[in-house]
Formats: structure tokens, C-alpha cells, sequence
């Protein structure tokens, strides 16, 4: 058990570092960068005063390294700054606001992807060097090839347009919240919690679509993944011993896919970052109000501390979900210590 | 330099091979879409830029592909498009292998206090989420086709970096590299004659595959509206442009350019695999 502590301690540790250079490269892209961010947001038509004044606002007329300093101070404050506009809210209370939407957006993409990932990896992985291994491969290489908005267009046409079954943007009509308290954000779960039935279901309906989109494009990277490791595993001593005492293939493949879970974890981490960036344009698409399209308004009113103040809470979000994967991959598998 | 070689031409004769079907599919699809971006004013006699018909017209002989709501031919806006997303994705690839590959080197052959500085920056940017790194950069730099460049290349650093520093790696402690210190060689000349070399072929591999994600990147940038401003015809921004109109049903608008983007990114994204599949092989062959 000391291994596994001292494993959590130093992994721990290393995100220290990883989030200070992030923090860093933000810095430098955001302010360092030649050409400065307000008057290239603004436009250079902007009256010289305006972006003056802008310019003071967000402190950027301070020395470099004083802004630096500053920012760096904040950010371990917890402060990120307060928003240019709308009423000078704090940044980190805006993100808090759009952030439920993204993680139930990511989520159900999620499940989608490791659902479609899991049974054409296996199919794959059992079928493996026959024809329904190539077309299986070529799935995943068109699925990853698919551009999300495209996607999320083509079904938006098919059963928003010509079917009109299913809603193509929004989280939830906007009738059905009026007095409605959130509990957590989540509206599938709150409906759940608040016993309100119709909230889900309507929460759900407008999943559909935005959720099916994300996975389908994020499944491709599943099924190899799957594959590999399932082909990995049956060729085992295990798997051998198992059909030698008689069990059905589908138990076989049981304990198979059992043991071929276990690396798709570490994926997970880095497949994080890419649903998240899979999440802004789904967002966009489906006008979903999560942190993507939260972010893009931003840039579009010249929102200065609030851009920097999301992009930062990204690098944050993205190194601790990191470092929690590996925590989990750490407590599953006995075999990764330091 | 042998192993450039043999993969080139490897490359130049995919048929020979059985296992090369999907590099044979990818290199069609690549090949198919850059001639007919480069013979454009062949093929269309419409301008993409200028309003040549009635607007929101769907696909007739006339119109290949229909018109926009400015007028605009979709067809020709499609073949120009293929001209501005092979521009600002090949350069943008090109531009962060000339800066991660002498990285990788630098970091993976000297190794200590370099290579620990770079790859924490590396790493980070790595985990980073690609299309929002690229989005700050952009949106500071303004939109415009250098621009975007810029912030696409940016992104791809890492890839090459963390590949080839890892393969410097194990190549630096191979006897060869070993006797050619022993006779004085110097570390330039190990470098650039003895390990980078033995690296091109994976380096190409990674620059194939690497296109086909900036493709992607590169799409989702101009849909957000940060890459080549209107008028230029790019798909991800006609994309963009179409989603208006997507109620109305006018299907001509987003079908054509998506499609253009998935079919693109595959092609290249085949022909990575494809040739991955060859060196895979050989590495089978040899062992």
C-alpha cells in the first residue's frame, strides 16, 4: 500500500510542473505574442480611447513580468479575474455556470464512443486479418476522418429537417426549467434527483443527436484500441485454459474483454483533451451552451479576462482529469508504481 | 539514406504489395483532390468569388454542386477551397516539422536540463486540447491565411517532437553511433548523417498522418470563423456559412464541403496507415 501512496504523491507532484508550463505557454500566447489581443479582437477601426481603456481594464499596460506575477498569484487564489463585460462577474463563476453542460455533453459522448468502440473492437479483434477486420479498420479511419460539424449537420438535416422526430439544438425546451431548481447542473440527473420525469426525457431527446455526433467521430480511436488489445489478450494462456475447461466463446470473450479494459484507461486521459475539443464543436453546431460556445462568444465581444480565465480553467481541467485517470489506471493495475 | 529511398519507392509502387490496399485507396483520394484543386480554372468557368447566378439555387447542369446565398458557384467554391485547405495545412505541417524534428534531436542527443525543459513544454502542450490551443493563437493573431498557419503548426510541434526524440533515443545507443564518436565524428555530423536518416521514414509516416488531423484542424478553426477571411473559398468556412441555411433545407450548402473535409482527411489518413503498414512489415521482415 506505501507503493501505491508514494505512486499518488509523486504523480501528484508532476502535474505541479505540467500546469505552470501550461499556465506559461498561455501567458505567452496571450500576451507576449506579437500583436496585441485587444486591438487584434477589436479590430484596428477601433477608437484608439476604447482599446486604451480595455487595455487598462484587463492590466495589460503593466511591465511584462509584473503582469506575470499577477496573473500567476490569481490563478493560485483561485481568482480569474472578472469579466469585461456583463456586469463584471467573476470569470471563474461564468465558467462554473457553462461548465454542467460540456461534462454532460462529454459524457454521453463518451458512453457512446466506448459503446460503438467496445463491440466493433471486439468483432475486430476476434475476426482479426479477415474482411470484416478491414472494413471494421476502415470504419475507424473514416470515423476519424468524419468533421464534427458535418456530422452533427447531416443528422440535424435527416432528423431535425425531413423527420422532425428529434430537436437539433438547445439543451432542453425552454418552457419545461421555468421555477425549475438545478441541483448540479447536470439536467438528466437533476430531473432524476427532482423527480421530474418530463425534464429528462426532454433532456435526453435533445442528447440524442449532439452525443451520437461527438462518439461516433471519437469511436474510430476506440476500435483499434480494442482491437489490438483484444487480439493481445486472446492469444493469452488464459484464454486457452478457459476454452480448454469448456466454456462458451461468450464467456471466453468475457474474461477476454475483462482484461483487454484495462489499458484502454490510460487512453482515456489523453482521448480527454480530444473530446474536449471534439466538445466545442459539437457545441457550436448544436448551439449548446457548455464552455465552447461560451468561450467563442467571449472572443467575438473582446471579453479579454474571461478568454484567458476559460482558457486557463481548460489547462487546469485537462491536467487533474490526467493525473485522476492515472491515479484510477495505478489503483486497478498493481503493477504501475514508482 | 537507404531506408528513404526503399520507402520511396515502396511508395511509387504500392500495386507490388498486397497489404498496401489502403495506401493504393489514400494515395487515389489525395491525388484526385490536389490535381483537381490545381486545374480549378479548368474544370469551372465561374469565379468562386463572384456572383454568378441566382442564389440558393440546388445542383443542376449548370451548377455541379448549386450556389449559395450570395450567388456564388458551390462547385468551383469547392475545387478553390481544395487550393486554400492543402496551402494552409501543408505549410502549416511543414512549418512544425522544420521546428520539432531539430528539437527532438537536440533534446533526445544531449539529453539532461534541455531535454527535461523541452519535454515538459511539449508534454504539456501534447495534453493540451488542440483546436482550443490553436483558437487562442489565432484569435490573437487576428484571422488570416499566415495566421492560421502559424497557429495550426504550433499544434503539431509536439507530435514530432515526442517521436523523434524518443527514436534518437535508442538510436543514439546504438554501436554504430557509438564508433563513429569513437573515430571523432562530431555531434552535428552524427546528428544529421547518422540518426536523422535512420528517422525519415517515420518522420514521413508521422507527416502524413499529421496533415490528415490539421485537415481537421484546420476545418474546425474556419468553421469557427478564425482562418482565411470571406470571400475565400474554404470549405470549413462555407461549411460555416451554410449552417444558416440548413432549416430551409438547402442541403447543397454543408453536404459538399463536409464531405470534401472527411473525404481529404481519410485520404490522407490512409496513406499514413498505408505506409506505417510497410515500415511495420519491414521491421516483421527483419526481426
Amino acid at each position: 500500500m506505501a507503493a501505491l501512496r508514494t505512486y499518488i504523491i509523486v504523480r501528484t507532484l508532476m502535474t505541479i510542473p505540467i500546469v505552470f508550463t501550461l499556465l506559461t505557454i498561455v501567458f505567452i500566447i496571450l500576451r507576449v505574442m506579437p500583436g496585441d489581443p485587444i486591438t487584434a479582437m477589436v479590430g484596428m477601426k477601433a477608437p484608439p480611447e476604447y482599446i486604451e481603456r480595455l487595455k487598462e481594464e484587463a492590466g495589460l499596460n503593466k511591465p511584462y513580468h509584473v503582469q506575470y506575477v499577477n496573473y500567476i498569484l490569481g490563478i493560485i487564489r483561485g481568482d480569474f479575474g472578472r469579466s469585461l463585460i456583463w456586469g463584471k462577474r467573476p470569470v471563474l463563476a461564468e465558467i462554473l455556470d457553462h461548465l454542467p453542460a460540456t461534462i454532460e455533453l462529454t459524457i454521453f459522448g463518451f458512453i457512446v464512443s466506448i459503446i460503438i468502440g467496445l463491440i466493433t473492437g471486439t468483432v475486430a479483434g476476434v475476426k482479426c486479418y479477415t474482411k470484416v477486420d478491414t472494413t471494421l479498420r476502415l470504419y475507424s479511419i473514416i470515423a476519424y476522418a468524419l468533421f464534427i460539424p458535418w456530422l452533427g449537420m447531416m443528422f440535424q438535416l435527416i432528423f431535425g429537417v425531413y423527420l422532425k422526430i428529434l430537436p437539433i439544438g438547445g439543451r432542453i425546451d425552454p418552457g419545461l426549467t421555468v421555477g425549475w431548481n438545478t441541483v448540479t447542473g447536470l439536467y438528466v440527473l437533476d430531473g432524476i434527483i427532482t423527480g421530474r420525469y418530463d425534464i429528462v426525457l426532454n433532456a435526453l431527446q435533445h442528447l440524442i443527436l449532439p452525443s451520437l455526433t461527438l462518439g461516433i467521430v471519437l469511436s474510430g480511436a476506440y476500435t483499434r484500441l480494442v482491437r489490438a488489445n483484444m487480439i493481445d489478450v486472446l492469444s493469452q494462456d488464459f484464454i486457452r485454459a478457459a476454452r480448454a475447461r469448456g466454456l462458451s466463446e461468450l464467456k471466453v470473450l468475457r474474461h477476454a474483454l475483462k482484461n483487454a479494459f484495462i489499458p484502454i484507461l490510460t487512453m482515456m486521459g489523453l482521448q480527454f483533451a480530444i473530446l474536449l475539443t471534439g466538445a466545442v464543436l459539437t457545441e457550436t453546431t448544436f448551439s449548446w451552451p457548455g464552455m465552447g460556445t461560451f468561450l467563442l462568444e467571449r472572443i467575438k465581444y473582446v471579453d479579454y479576462t474571461t478568454i484567458q480565465g476559460t482558457i486557463v480553467f481548460f489547462a487546469i481541467f485537462v491536467s487533474v482529469v490526467n493525473l485522476v485517470v492515472d491515479i484510477l489506471y495505478a489503483l486497478i493495475d498493481p503493477r504501475i508504481r514508482y | 539514406m537507404n531506408i528513404g529511398f526503399e520507402l520511396i519507392r515502396k511508395m511509387l509502387a504500392p500495386w507490388l504489395k498486397e497489404a498496401s490496399l489502403m495506401l493504393k485507396l489514400g494515395l487515389a483520394i489525395v491525388i484526385t483532390i490536389i490535381a483537381l484543386s490545381i486545374t480549378a480554372p479548368l474544370l469551372t468557368q465561374y469565379s468562386p468569388i463572384i456572383k454568378v447566378g441566382d442564389a440558393l439555387r440546388p445542383p443542376s447542369t449548370k451548377h455541379l454542386m448549386g450556389t449559395n446565398n450570395l450567388g456564388y458557384d458551390m462547385f468551383s467554391r469547392i475545387l478553390y477551397g481544395g487550393r486554400t485547405v492543402l496551402t494552409v495545412v501543408v505549410s502549416a505541417t511543414l512549418l512544425s516539422m522544420c521546428i520539432g524534428v531539430p528539437l527532438g534531436l537536440i533534446s533526445g542527443y544531449y539529453g539532461r536540463i534541455v531535454d527535461r525543459i523541452f519535454s515538459i513544454i511539449m508534454d504539456s502542450m501534447y495534453a493540451f486540447p488542440s483546436l482550443i490551443l490553436a483558437l487562442a493563437i489565432a484569435a490573437v493573431l487576428g484571422p488570416s491565411m499566415v495566421n492560421a498557419i502559424i497557429a495550426i503548426a504550433v499544434v503539431y510541434i509536439p507530435t514530432y517532437f515526442r517521436m523523434v526524440r524518443g527514436q534518437t533515443l535508442s538510436i543514439k545507443s546504438l554501436l554504430y553511433v557509438e564508433a563513429a564518436k569513437a573515430i571523432g565524428a562530431r555531434d552535428l555530423r552524427i546528428i544529421i548523417k547518422h540518426i536523422l536518416p535512420n528517422l525519415l521514414p517515420t518522420i514521413i509516416v508521422v507527416f502524413t498522418m499529421n496533415i490528415a488531423d490539421a485537415i481537421l484542424t484546420e476545418a474546425g478553426l474556419s468553421f469557427l470563423g478564425f482562418s482565411v477571411p470571406p470571400p475565400t473559398p474554404d470549405w470549413g468556412a462555407d461549411l460555416r456559412a451554410g449552417h444558416e441555411y440548413l432549416l430551409a433545407g438547402y442541403w447543397w450548402l454543408v453536404a459538399f464541403p463536409g464531405f470534401m473535409i472527411m473525404l481529404l482527411a481519410a485520404g490522407f489518413a490512409l496513406v499514413g496507415e498505408g505506409l506505417n503498414d510497410i515500415l511495420s512489415l519491414r521491421g516483421a521482415e527483419k526481426r
